[in-house]
């Protein structure tokens, strides 16, 4: 493929509102999970929260999208001059040329969830002021983010569960090389709803303890929110050495079970060499991998093997869901920016949590940060359904 | 810009409608339209154990995928695909809101996997076996048009034939008053970068600012307006009539899409 450059980013997520809090917490390998006392939440599981985000108030104008999803979607649009960034390429290329391509898993659904608990006792109707379309559909963010940034090229929602944000990328790959846009606000939101979070406690995936991914004893997943954009254009000519690239994407299905990974990795192995194919790169190319890395022992498992059978045992790993948790559909872009932060800063990130590492998996996972030259980044999402995706990002020059 | 791509394999599921050679029927005026409760089978490609779980939508879903592959010819094992849908399995969901709204909470974790937007091209993967890229897509009414974009860029851009299954089906009450779909309707197009002996037509796309089509009998124009994959049915009156020309089909607030078709005679 052709590679495309990250012109601009932003995360924000329980371990920071923007990317300057977001690496000061990759550094100091702090996490940002705590007791969930999220809502009427009675879990005994730990939770990544962002603070703050129902303070938020979108403007008048689009006051009927008003849900925690969207004033994620919000807050993490106004950090780190990435409104501004976007509303300068609109002037460049023009409002028509520009796409947005936003992963979510559950949107808005909170609002749902609420509002039957607000049905009318006789009738079972709900609450007059609830809205479907621009809270609970998954393209309500989609729809969002597009009008509140005013751009008016094509606009979708990619929900493919766990791998929505980074599939994300895909789609505005496709449509920037089929020449429809000349850029792509890419990305992913999603916020804390009861729907995931008793969900993955019914399949018995939580953890009530911090997540621990690869450890001896991990024992399920913690459920976080974040939101992510990342702003794609084509390589110009003499881009600065240092600027980040897209250089590759790879796709994959499992064919195997809903909610439960290839036990040998199969599906991710897929994708990672479709990935190393689209880069034309090696293996050997790539210095860190930021793995999926849920820490539910099965998807270890499997990732691990899918990585050592491609990578061999040295390439260093870690996950960053023992700091940021698991943000679902959010994970594949906050992943991108933690991704395209490692290259910045020549900081591979150790996994938090972790204590002692499963001596039965057999890829290279780093518990403590690695300050070293990062040219190229791998990085993994899988999710239900059995949908894998793999990017890599590396520098410009 | 212009992107282009044959039709290679069509298929269609909607109130009263059970195939595309009966859809072609109605859309060309050779039988009339009577709508009747939309009428779903079991996907003969599920184990009995994934048949048990799927609702109506995947159903659907895998209905119109497997008429529109087998019309082309291709072994779905190895086809890429795009399932975009305005709202995936609603009475899952409600199950899920409703219990979620009740003390204790217990929520069951089939209904909770089955949750997931991209269920159906999961069952779908895990029936055929392939281990082909899906993507899933939704963009509310607009999710036929941003499914018809993804496919043929995919088309364009990776040179792959690529399955594009548009769907949509109902919420039960309450949330059908705020989301009033009607039943199930869905198409799927098999979208080929070669012409083939199965190829009904060759179709050129690009966004456009015209006004949308819509369709002269009434009865059709309802279907077209109560289901977000309906929006397909201009170019599908289209490709029945095996007539060149162009339909402008409904997408986003701000943009439609033309397709100008050229069938293969």
């Amino acid at each position: 493929m052709r590679p495309l450059l990250v012109k601009r980013f932003t995360a924000t997520s329980c371990i920071g509102t923007g990317v300057a809090a977001t690496l000061e917490t990759l550094l100091e390998q702090r996490s940002g999970l705590s007791n969930c006392e999220f809502e009427t939440v009675e879990i005994e599981t730990h939770i990544g929260e962002v603070a703050g985000v129902d303070d938020i108030r979108l403007p008048q104008s689009l006051q009927r999208f008003e849900c925690r999803n969207n004033r994620l979607a919000e807050l993490a649009l106004l950090q780190d001059g990435f409104f501004e960034a976007v509303q300068q390429a609109a002037s460049r290329w023009g409002r028509r040329r520009m796409g947005v391509f936003l992963g979510t898993s559950t949107a808005g659904i909170l609002q749902t969830e609420l509002a039957y608990r607000e049905r009318d006792p006789s009738s079972g109707a709900l609450p007059t002021s609830f809205e479907y379309g621009p809270t609970h559909n998954s393209f309500s963010v989609a729809d969002y983010v597009r009008q509140r940034c005013r751009l008016e090229g094509p606009a979708v929602a990619v929900s493919c569960a766990c791998a929505s944000s980074a599939k994300a990328f895909g789609s505005a790959r496709r449509m920037i090389e089929a020449g429809l846009i000349d850029a792509a606000l890419v990305g992913g939101v999603d916020s804390l709803c009861l729907t995931t979070l008793y969900g993955f406690h019914s399949l018995q995936l939580t953890s009530p303890s911090p997540c621990r991914p690869f450890d001896a004893a991990r024992d399920g997943i913690s459920i976080g929110e974040a939101a992510a954009f990342a702003l794609l254009e084509r390589v110009p000519d003499g881009a600065d050495s240092d600027s980040v690239l897209l250089l590759g994407i790879g796709e994959s299905s499992d064919a195997y079970h809903i909610s439960a990974p290839h036990p040998e990795g199969l599906g991710a192995r897929r994708a990672m060499q479709a990935a190393l194919a689209a880069a034309a790169l090696e293996p050997e190319d790539i210095d860190y991998i930021n793995l999926h890395g849920t820490g539910t022992p099965s998807n270890d498992r499997s990732e691990s093997q899918a990585v050592t059978s491609i990578f061999g045992p040295t390439t260093p790993c870690s996950s960053t869901k023992g700091a940021t948790g698991h943000t679902l559909g959010a994970a594949g872009a906050l992943e991108a920016v933690i991704s395209t932060l490692a290259i910045k800063n020549g900081l591979m990130p150790g996994g938090v949590h972790t204590r002692k590492i499963d001596p039965t998996l057999t890829a290279f996972y780093i518990k403590e940060n690695r300050r070293a030259s990062v040219a190229r980044v791998l990085s993994n999402s899988f999710g239900f359904g059995g949908t894998n995706c793999s990017l890599i990002f590396g520098r410009a020059g | 810009m212009r992107l282009s791509a044959y039709i290679s394999g069509l298929g269609v599921l909607g109130p009263g409608l059970h195939s595309w050679p009966e859809t072609a029927a109605v859309l060309t005026g050779q039988s009339v339209y009577r709508p009747a409760a939309t009428v779903l089978q079991m996907p003969t490609i599920l184990a009995a154990a994934e048949r048990r779980r799927t609702g109506r939508v995947v159903k659907l879903a895998l209905g119109v995928a497997l008429e529109a592959t087998a019309q082309a010819g291709d072994d779905p094992a190895h086809l890429a695909s795009v399932f975009s849908s305005s709202g995936a399995d609603g009475h899952n969901c409600h199950d899920l809101c409703q219990a979620l709204s009740l003390p204790g909470r217990e929520i069951s974790p089939t209904r909770f996997a089955n949750s997931v937007h991209n269920a159906a091209a999961g069952y779908w993967s895990i029936g055929t076996g392939s281990m082909a890229e899906s993507n899933v897509l939704c963009a509310f009414d607009a999710s036929f048009v941003a499914g018809i974009l993804e496919a043929f860029t995919q088309v364009a851009v990776d040179r792959v034939p690529v399955l594009l299954v548009a769907y949509d089906s109902e919420y039960p009450p309450p949330l059908h008053a705020k989301r009033p779909i009607p039943d199930a309707f869905g198409v799927a197009l098999v979208l080929t970068p070669q012409r083939r002996a199965s190829s009904l037509a060759r179709v050129d796309a690009e966004l456009t600012d015209l006004k949308f089509d819509r369709m002269a009998d009434p009865a059709l124009e309802a279907l077209r307006c109560a289901f977000p994959a309906a929006r397909s049915l201009p170019m599908l009156g289209l490709l029945a009539a095996r007539n060149a020309g162009r339909a402008i089909i409904e997408y986003l607030d701000v943009s439609r899409i033309e397709v100008q078709i050229e069938p293969c005679i």
